[in-house]
């Protein structure tokens, strides 16, 4: 057979079928591909919300979870993260428009003396893919960014994002500086990287760490919801 | 006696030779580099063993290879000393050398060691990826290939388009890996700056031991 042949035409498939091959598309990193299905699935008229949690959320929980197990590694996940990127840039204004489900508002940004980011936008985007609103602070990021960010934005969490040991202790200078304003019982603090664990996250004050992006967002939702709860009952 | 070949050491590392009182244990990263300073000084009552140098990419295994490393030889030798600064144990291997009665090298990792930890802090510099000279030498084993990025090159700018230089901390005088260390900063898009550091202060610690 010729390889003509074996292309698989997306338009051509069913929706269920479209999924399954995007979320295919998605863990072998194929962006254009993935822009292709979004585009269908809109043109077949799913709501945006539904094409990014089925397709691509959908398709990078498996990639993550493949990540957690050792069958994929950071080469794979990045590209796979590119592709989710291409499908997230056509959704996210029509998600804006067609008032999908808030979460709630993470400041996320990589601490002080630390340049690096590929864990800081997976958490990103995948927050995203789960209705968070995300402001991004970038790399480099001291104490004032933090906290001016968290009040401007009236944010509920604050994430924090290091790659290297002599970078991580600035976490909990953030954090200190939060207890001394009296403002760190107002914000969930979570904090991620690889070289951090779940003992420095107690130790530094955070709420938690947070292996990996889909940890991130399982926690993110567990910590909103019961501080709805909290306030539900208060009130 | 021939120096280990780079394939080895980053894999294997290098076997004991059970002669000396004293022994190194040491990243494959640095054999060639102690070896040199052991002849240089005359110091034969230094044996050297190294752990494979590709630990290097997993620091989080570090420490429980230290640890079984000083277990297995600790009765041969009158005394064990430990060739690893941190090197991104976060304190583990610290831990681990505390726990086992061995000392180890002061500083973050061999880029600041080899430069001297003061002056290596002091420049405060978070846009530079550094090579030594066997990072040199090993560039695809240790970056290109790990990173994927011999297969994906697109991948490039997500992994260093926030660093500004590559510098070389070149520990001898070799053009030819001068020349290797600019094409891989070429390769990553990176400016170039070599660095001569010698062996810092991997030499002067050792030298203390002598």
């Amino acid at each position: 057979m010729s390889d003509e042949e074996d292309d698989i035409v997306l338009s051509e498939l069913d929706d269920d079928e479209l999924v399954q091959q995007m979320q295919d598309d998605l863990y072998d990193g194929l962006r254009e591909e993935i822009e292709e299905g979004v585009n269908i699935l809109l043109e077949r008229g799913w709501e945006p919300y539904r094409v990014l949690t089925e397709a691509l959320v959908g398709g990078m929980t498996i990639v993550g979870n493949d990540f957690r197990d050792g069958i994929l590694f950071v080469p794979e996940v990045l590209l796979a993260a590119n592709a989710m990127k291409g499908g997230m840039g056509i959704l996210k204004p029509l998600l804006a428009e067609t008032g999908a489900p808030k979460q709630g508002k993470m400041v996320i940004g990589t601490v002080k003396g630390d340049i690096h980011d590929i864990g800081k936008n997976l958490v990103s985007m995948m927050m995203e893919g789960a209705g968070f609103e995300i402001v991004d602070l970038g790399i480099n990021n001291p104490v004032e960014n933090y906290i001016e960010a968290l009040q401007r934005e009236e944010a509920d969490i604050l994430g924090m994002s290091a790659l290297l040991t002599t970078t991580m202790p600035y976490m909990k200078v953030v954090i200190d500086t939060m207890v001394e304003q009296g403002i760190r019982d107002d914000y969930i603090v979570l904090v991620g990287g690889a070289p951090l664990n779940e003992e420095f996250g107690r130790a530094i004050g955070a709420d938690a760490y947070c292996r990996d992006a889909a940890v991130a967002v399982e926690t993110a939702k567990q910590f909103v919801s019961r501080k709805h709860n909290q306030m539900a009952a208060g009130g | 006696m021939a120096d280990p070949d780079d394939a080895t050491l980053a894999r294997a590392g290098l076997p004991a030779t059970g002669r000396g009182r004293l022994l190194l244990i040491a990243c494959g990263a640095l054999a060639r580099e102690i070896l040199a300073l052991k002849r240089a000084g005359g110091w034969n009552h230094m044996d050297l063993v190294c752990l494979p140098a590709i630990l290097h990419n997993t620091p989080d295994r570090i420490p429980q290879a230290v640890r079984a490393a000083v277990e297995k030889h600790r009765d041969a030798y009158d005394s064990i000393f430990v060739v690893y600064a941190d090197c991104g144990t976060g304190g583990a291997l610290r831990r681990v050398c505390d726990e086992s009665g061995v000392e180890m090298v002061e500083g973050p990792h061999c880029y600041s060691f080899f430069e001297g930890n003061a002056a290596f802090a002091a420049r405060d510099e978070i846009t530079a990826f550094y090579l030594t000279d066997f990072l040199v030498r090993q560039f695809d084993a240790f970056v290109i290939r790990p990173l994927g990025l011999d297969r994906h090159p697109e991948l490039r700018d997500m992994y260093f388009g926030n660093y500004e230089t590559l510098v070389y901390q070149a520990q001898t005088d070799n053009p030819a890996l001068d020349a290797q260390a600019r094409a891989a900063a070429d390769r990553l898009g990176l400016a170039y700056e070599r660095r001569f550091t010698g062996y810092g202060e991997l030499a002067t610690t050792l030298e203390r031991l002598a």
